[in-house]
């Protein structure tokens, strides 16, 4: 766990870049309160905090619906883009090839990502794009008053009653298929869980696929929702407890070997993970047996599912320069006027 | 008989996937290199292997490069199509055709030339695996005989077309020469009515088809993020920038790429990647065709309204939907004008030449920048993928304009910092860039209501402040943009408007309408949308005014129609339009000019 070494006031304390918890603060939520997602944007904010990143060196993208109004509710300091419904990974994909020096989350809901954005989720995923994607999922259209999505469980039941006939979308199963290298699951209201995972999918290296239960306190919070405040907490099984050591911090020598998997990350820093379920993190098959076993027992599971931390992301596989492209000088970009004869004469 | 020298067409009909585009070119090249001005064609199927295709080479003393209705020699390679290629003849051409087609028995005032290619062939090419791809260099071979093609053009068109694969030109020069000895042996070679003469027309000149040029002129504009969808018949500007990109834009220590490529899943992401790109402050860009530009309207609106700089090359295919996918037309120009839901103005370049879909890709870039928005260059099949004769290109010595870009240097512009504010009185905002330390710059951009500040908003006064200030960006633009360009004296009664691929034929056609019915014409060359100034002005000093438009509706017309102040000169225009698919030719535009100009007279003696 990345707790601050002192017990001090995180809202006035400067981190190792000189920022206060404060100033990875954002403009006031305009979300339901209790809203699932504001609980997310504040774990957010512990995590960019605690991991000293400069918020103008984030880019924060996402598309349309509840979800995606939220990274307007933290990092003021960084530039957003708030795209349209279903478009945010092409726009993120565009973003993280122009300028490779950026850390890039994106913030998007099960409407966006399930249904009108699903080609686009599968893609970015493919395409191993460097950034967090963070679902914000409760299984309902809040913004247009509460439509079942792609995401609701199969029997979960409307506000209005009606009851869901469709089988619901796994994101992580999805994402694992398509060979995502960083795959968890958790829930809005797990602090010690979720800070963690942030800080782990914001340090790797390919496209880090976060699906996290958030449920809509004004649509789907009812009796008989399978995504409601009450349903996810009698039903969470975390399958091992998650801490993240950064990189400035020595790694205790003394995890054992057979509660503990430690994953160390290319730039020094480790995720550990103390087992409660018999899963290892490192065997994308065992991470699918095990959410196929699960969704067949019924079983809600969180916690990373899958890592990889030797990702290579879709930068160097495309061999693009070190530098970002948008701050290469002209010389780098315009060929010499020797270049343009040579074309010329093999024209004539 | 009388020889026809240095102008006439070839028009080749074979089977695609034969490889029947190599020996075109080499045919091409070989009357290029000896001087004589040349245009290819290529009319192909959507389709891989077994469909006709065609193929035409318009050999013109004057430089004409457009597609000429008409056909002097034809050379039958298609059992498919040869019955009606060849009753499609006017009387006087020369057919060269297998032995087992019947060309006498169909036309007897064609002149037929029957070639036993296949016995030619087998003697010329000992593998038959390979006959089938040489084949089609005997009729090169023929063709060079009967027409006095040199030795030294044919062996430089094909160390052209080869590079250095030496066997496959042993190969194929196998085949010209046997196809050269039959052509020998054969009586009518003295009489042939079509002559080739060396010229000196072409010295120093390049051939090249415009989606090379657009690609080129990316690549020297510093174009860094290209993405896109595979879609006739834009594909090829992206194989040509990978092409250039890959030889000059590669770091030559460290290999690594000073650009990128991404093949998007869809026209919906190859656009996203691009406002991404550009929101970052990549110079970004994405090609693509109708189909392509329905799939992006959603993501063009985002730019005009949260003012993110996009270049789209639109090469234009006959829609609507698949439509004609290897077809030609100018039938984008109204959609792409205002291309999304709300009120929305894009501006659109209109090359006219294989020059200008260079020049315009430094001009797109330049102008996306500058006022931060879409810009679309409206290219065509017909320019986009056919070969025309240009000068070489001039290097691009201007720095590149990358507009209002604010950065952490700029503290006393950031003090009172609005994204969407109008500070200097041109509708230009100031943008800045995600990286920016100085918080008073950064902002958070989105397609939903905002104010000056960028923030949210759902106040109809602050919106329309929006709208309003995007109208007079709109303004600013017409005198960046591209102006006309005006061919004749301006003084003469009749005005005729046409642009992009047009161009060629409509200035073939003034020739015609000068020499063959003395009448002279004014022509405006319009080259972009917003229209300056000169486009009213044009109106008003001409009686009447022809647009001509390779679409139905009349389109670029239409877009003319929504000008304020136009009201009263709309009557006095009258639309020559061409929608069949193919490109435009002269004979059209003069048959239609004077047809319409003798329909008045009548009109007026009555």
């Amino acid at each position: 766990m990345s707790v601050p070494e002192a017990r001090v006031n995180p809202m006035t304390t400067p981190n190792k870049v000189g920022l206060t918890k404060k100033d990875y603060g954002g403009s006031p939520s305009t979300l339901c309160t209790g809203c699932g997602h504001d609980s997310i944007t504040l774990h957010i904010i512990s995590a960019f905090y605690e991991l000293n990143i400069p918020p103008h060196k984030v880019a924060k993208l996402s598309g349309i619906g509840c979800s995606s109004k939220t990274p307007a509710y933290f990092l003021s300091g960084a530039h957003g883009f708030n795209a349209v419904h279903g478009r945010m990974p092409s726009v993120a994909t565009g973003a993280a090839v122009a300028n490779r020096s950026m850390v890039n989350i994106a913030v998007s809901g099960d409407g966006d990502s399930a249904s009108i954005g699903m080609g686009q989720f599968v893609h970015i995923v493919r395409r191993n794009i460097p950034l967090l994607y963070i679902i914000e999922n409760n299984g309902v259209y809040g913004l247009t008053k509460g439509q079942f999505s792609a995401t609701s469980d199969l029997g979960s039941v409307q506000k209005k009653g009606d009851s869901n006939h469709f089988n619901p979308i796994d994101l992580c199963m999805l994402a694992l298929d398509l060979g995502c290298d960083f795959v968890g699951r958790s829930f809005s209201g797990d602090a010690k869980q979720m800070v963690p995972l942030i800080e782990s999918g914001l340090s790797h290296r390919g496209t880090a696929v976060l699906d996290v239960i958030s449920p809509c306190i004004t649509f789907n919070n009812h009796e008989g929702s399978t995504k409601s405040y009450k349903f996810v907490k009698d039903n969470d099984q975390a399958i091992h407890e998650i801490g993240f050591v950064p990189s400035y911090t020595p790694i205790d020598v003394d995890y054992d070997p057979g509660t503990t998997t430690v994953v160390a990350l290319p730039d020094g820093a480790h995720i550990t993970l103390k087992k409660i379920k018999d899963h290892d993190p490192t065997n994308r098959k065992a991470a699918l047996d095990l959410l196929h076993a699960a969704r067949e027992s019924g079983h809600f599971l969180t916690g990373l599912f899958y890592v990889n931390p030797d990702t290579v992301p879709f930068h160097e596989v495309i061999k693009i320069a070190e530098t970002p492209l948008v701050e290469l000088s002209i010389d780098k970009i315009r060929p010499s006027n020797a270049s343009l004869n040579e074309v010329m004469e093999s024209l004539k | 008989m009388s020889v026809k020298v240095n102008d006439f067409s070839i028009h080749v009909a074979t089977v695609n996937g034969s490889g029947s585009q190599s020996s075109n070119n080499v045919l091409m090249r070989s009357i290029f290199r000896m001087g004589i001005p040349v245009s290819g064609k290529n009319l192909f199927p959507s389709n891989i292997q077994g469909l006709p295709t065609w193929f035409t080479i318009r050999v013109n003393k004057d430089g004409w490069a457009a597609r000429k209705a008409e056909t002097e020699i034809l050379v039958c390679m298609n059992d498919q199509t040869y019955v009606e290629d060849v009753k499609a003849l006017k009387p006087g051409s020369v057919v060269l055709h297998h032995e087992h087609m019947s060309v006498p028995a169909l036309r007897k005032d064609v002149t037929s030339i029957s070639i036993p290619f296949s016995k030619i062939i087998s003697e010329a090419c000992p593998d038959p695996r390979l006959r089938k791809l040489a084949v089609n260099m005997v009729y090169v071979g023929v063709l060079a005989e009967f027409l006095g093609i040199t030795d030294e053009g044919l062996e430089l068109a094909m160390a052209q077309q080869f590079k250095t694969k030496q066997k496959v030109i042993d190969l194929n020069r196998a085949a010209i020469v046997a196809g050269r000895k039959f052509a020998k042996e054969h009586s009518e070679v003295a009489s042939f009515p079509f002559k080739v003469e060396p010229m000196n027309k072409t010295q120093g000149k390049i051939l090249i088809e415009g989606n090379a040029a657009c690609a080129l002129g990316s690549v020297f504009s510093g174009c860094t993020v290209v993405s896109w969808y595979p879609i006739t018949p834009s594909s090829s500007v992206i194989d040509y920038f990978t092409e250039y990109a890959e030889k000059y834009r590669v770091d030559p220590v460290s290999k690594q790429k000073n650009f990128a490529i991404v093949q998007a899943e869809d026209e919906l992401s190859a656009m996203g990647m691009v406002l991404g790109a550009s929101w970052m402050g990549a110079r970004a860009m994405t090609s693509t065709s109708g189909p392509g530009i329905s799939l992006i309207a959603e993501f063009t609106g985002l730019g005009y309204f949260a003012e993110i700089p996009a270049v789209v090359y639109d090469i234009q295919r006959v829609g609507p939907s698949t439509g004609l996918p290897t077809r030609t037309s100018q039938a984008d120009v109204l959609f792409a004008a205002i291309l999304s839901h709300g009120d929305t103005k894009n501006i659109c370049l209109y090359p006219g030449s294989v020059l200008e879909c260079y020049e315009f890709a430094a001009k797109a870039f330049d102008t996306a920048e500058r006022f931060q928005t879409p810009v679309f260059v409206l290219s065509d099949l017909d320019i986009g993928m056919n070969f025309y004769m240009a000068d070489p290109f001039p290097y691009l010595e201007a720095p590149l304009d990358r507009g209002k870009v604010l950065t952490d240097k700029d503290t006393e512009k950031l003090a009172t910092y609005g994204r969407y504010a109008d500070v200097d009185g041109d509708g230009i905002p100031y943008r800045t860039l995600p990286g920016m330390k100085d918080r008073r710059g950064v902002f958070f951009t989105r397609g939903s209501g905002h104010n000056e500040k960028a923030a949210y908003t759902e106040s109809g006064v602050e919106y329309k402040n929006v709208m309003d200030r995007l109208l007079k960006k709109w303004e600013t633009a017409k005198s960046f943009v591209p102006a006309p360009i005006l061919t004749g004296s301006g003084k003469n009664r009749i005005g005729v408007i046409a642009y992009g691929s047009s161009n060629e034929p409509m200035m073939e056609s003034i020739h015609q309408l000068k020499t063959e019915a003395a009448l002279e014409v004014d022509y405006l060359r319009i080259r972009a949308y917003p229209f300056s100034n000169d486009v009213k002005k044009f109106l008003e000093n001409h009686d009447v005014i022809y647009v001509v438009e390779q679409n139905r509706d009349a389109q670029l017309l239409s877009l003319i129609k929504m000008e304020k102040g136009y009201e009263s000169l709309l009557s006095k225009t009258e639309s020559i339009l061409h929608y069949s698919g193919l490109p435009l030719d002269a004979r059209y535009i003069t048959n239609h000019v004077l047809e319409l100009e003798s329909n008045k007279q009548k009109k007026r003696i009555a």
